[in-house]
């Protein structure tokens, strides 16, 4: 054990704060990934993230803290990708592009003059992939109250989302309101991007937010069991990468420690990957010409 | 600076032909990995100091390999996403350990005007000519599987093989743009051009035709406009996209 946990692991303060925001940023997007691999969202996630990139940035130029800045871009993400319309699934796809590309370049921008006005160079190392150790303990109550927020959400539209995803045309029927559900859904996750961006950086949360859910799809069928296994296999990650990472300054290069969002990204992978030794079961039916598409409905 | 303007000419004119199918294909997404995923090739090439060029073709060819590869088996925007994250992180990972200065990995990222040398343009001329070779030579199974898969299926044209023959040639395309323009912005060229030529007509030659131009347009104005401004080359790139495209959904 001695090999694995170095001295002074958990006696280190920006460990255990790093350690806390891991677990509740694992589980926050594990739960909620789960409805993002059903509903065939991963580009709609992973553009949230990069559209949360220019939030980011923004804060770290007026000096906020980046949490604000994530959150209410991705918030504003979300709602311009609701009114930009979700129906229309093949225009959908080229409008996120196009929204997302003007979004990164005002974040280049952004850094561009952060760097010029404050002299820290590290900051867009920070932004697009994350620093888990050096988040201020006075952020963690707004951080685990996010993810209370977004886990509660979604878990009392559970039902309703599933149906929504699974067959929009039966929910209609039903009577439920199949707009706003997914407009719920789309801030839910907005917060969840926004904290797994702060934990691993905003160009790899979507690590966190698909690999797990993914993983866990491919295991169990149903989706609440799917949702513990996710959330299980993204605390495993985060807490494991950064032990890892804890322990790497002792690995070559001597005294420089490899970077946390390395080391969960690579093991959200091996699990995924792992779970190609199961049969896989799917949730959704395969369309014949999904390969050329981006998102299966 | 005369080095840039040669590269972002060839870039900008492969960028226009590759993104009127990637918009056609609805590829966007990959369209949008494959060249993040060439970030940590650059990243990994100047680790071990070799030209950074052979890094970006490896890591984006490898990249458009595995999505092709796993995607048969899988759902493919999730392997997308999977593969997309992967590259990233091994890029940040080659970034921080090689300890060198954080400009660099910020030019890769958002592009720089001077991030050409000489040595670099005669490769990307090479690589620019195959990939639009390859583009116009498959044009007719792109087309064909692209628009028509069913009748594409019965005439005996494979969509999974050429669904990976793009990927391929989207590859060999992206490693030569993202010295240019950055990986994160590699993407906007691509999409914002042919996303605005297929909205004015729908003939897919003239639509080509006019992505293309489009697209020389946003470069050589974003070339102009960075060099007075010093402002990174990606953001007039990427706002010039999204310009293009609303003023075409407009007109529309």
């Amino acid at each position: 054990m001695h090999y694995l946990f170095e001295p002074g692991l958990l006696s280190s303060g920006p460990v255990r704060t790093a350690l806390l925001v891991g677990a509740v940023v694992a589980i926050t997007s594990g739960v909620i990934g789960v409805f993002t691999v059903i509903r065939g969202q991963s580009f709609a996630g992973h553009s949230l993230a990069d559209v949360a990139t220019t939030g980011g940035s923004g804060a770290f130029l007026i000096g906020l803290n980046q949490f604000w800045g994530f959150l209410a871009a991705g918030v504003a993400a979300a709602g311009l990708m609701e009114a930009i319309g979700v129906q229309r699934r093949r225009g959908r796809d080229v409008a996120t592009g196009v929204v997302l590309g003007a979004a990164l370049g005002a974040a280049a921008l952004f850094l561009y003059l952060g760097t010029l006005h404050t002299a820290t160079t590290g900051a867009s190392f920070t932004v697009l992939f994350g620093s888990i150790f050096v988040i201020s303990p006075d952020t963690v109550p707004a951080l685990v109250a996010s993810g209370v927020v977004a886990i509660l959400s979604v878990s009392v539209l559970a039902r309703v989302l599933l149906l929504t995803s699974l067959s929009p045309d039966l929910a209609k029927a039903r009577g439920v309101n199949v707009r706003l559900v997914g407009a719920v859904y789309l801030i839910a996750l907005a917060i969840s991007v926004s904290l797994a961006a702060v934990a691993i950086g905003a160009v790899l949360s979507t690590a966190l937010l698909i690999g797990p859910s993914a993983t866990a799809l491919r295991v169990t069928k149903s989706p609440v069991r799917a949702m513990a296994a996710s959330a299980v296999t993204g605390l495993a990650a985060t807490w494991l990468g950064i032990v890892l990472a804890y322990d790497s300054y002792y690995w070559p290069p001597y005294g420089h420690g490899w970077p946390v969002s390395f080391f969960v990204v690579a093991l959200v992978l091996v699990g995924y990957l792992l779970s190609y030794a199961r049969r896989p079961r799917r949730l959704a039916p395969r369309s014949p010409h999904e390969g050329a598409e981006c998102s299966p409905a | 600076m005369l080095n840039t303007w040669i590269a972002a000419s060839i870039v900008a004119v492969v960028a226009g032909v590759t993104g009127f199918f990637a918009v056609l294909r609805g590829s966007t997404f990959a369209a949008h990995a494959i060249p993040n995923g060439a970030f940590a090739g650059a990243a990994g090439a100047s680790l071990l100091g070799i030209n950074v060029i052979w890094g970006l073709a490896v890591f984006a060819v490898g990249g458009a390999l595995g999505i092709g590869a796993l995607g048969r088996k899988a759902r493919h925007d999730v392997v997308t996403a999977l593969a997309l994250v992967l590259m990233l992180g091994l890029g940040a990972l080659f970034v921080s350990v090689s300890s060198q200065y954080a400009e660099e990995t910020y030019s890769l990222l958002f592009g720089e005007v001077f991030g050409v040398s000489r040595g670099e343009v005669l490769p990307i001329a090479g690589l620019g000519v195959v990939a639009a070779a390859a583009i116009v030579l498959a044009f007719r199974p792109l087309m064909l599987t692209s628009a028509l898969p069913e009748v594409a299926d019965a005439r005996g044209v494979s969509t999974r093989r050429t669904e990976l023959y793009f990927l391929v040639v989207m590859a060999l395309a992206t490693s030569m743009t993202v010295p240019v323009v950055g990986a994160l912005l590699m993407f906007s060229l691509m999409i914002g051009p042919a996303a605005a030529a297929r909205s004015v007509t729908a003939r897919p030659g003239v639509a080509m035709a006019l992505s293309v131009v489009i697209a020389l347009v946003t470069v050589w104005l974003s070339i102009a406009l960075s060099y007075r401004t010093n402002w990174p080359l990606g953001f007039f790139v990427g706002v010039a996209g999204a310009v293009f495209y609303l003023v075409a959904q407009v007109r529309k």
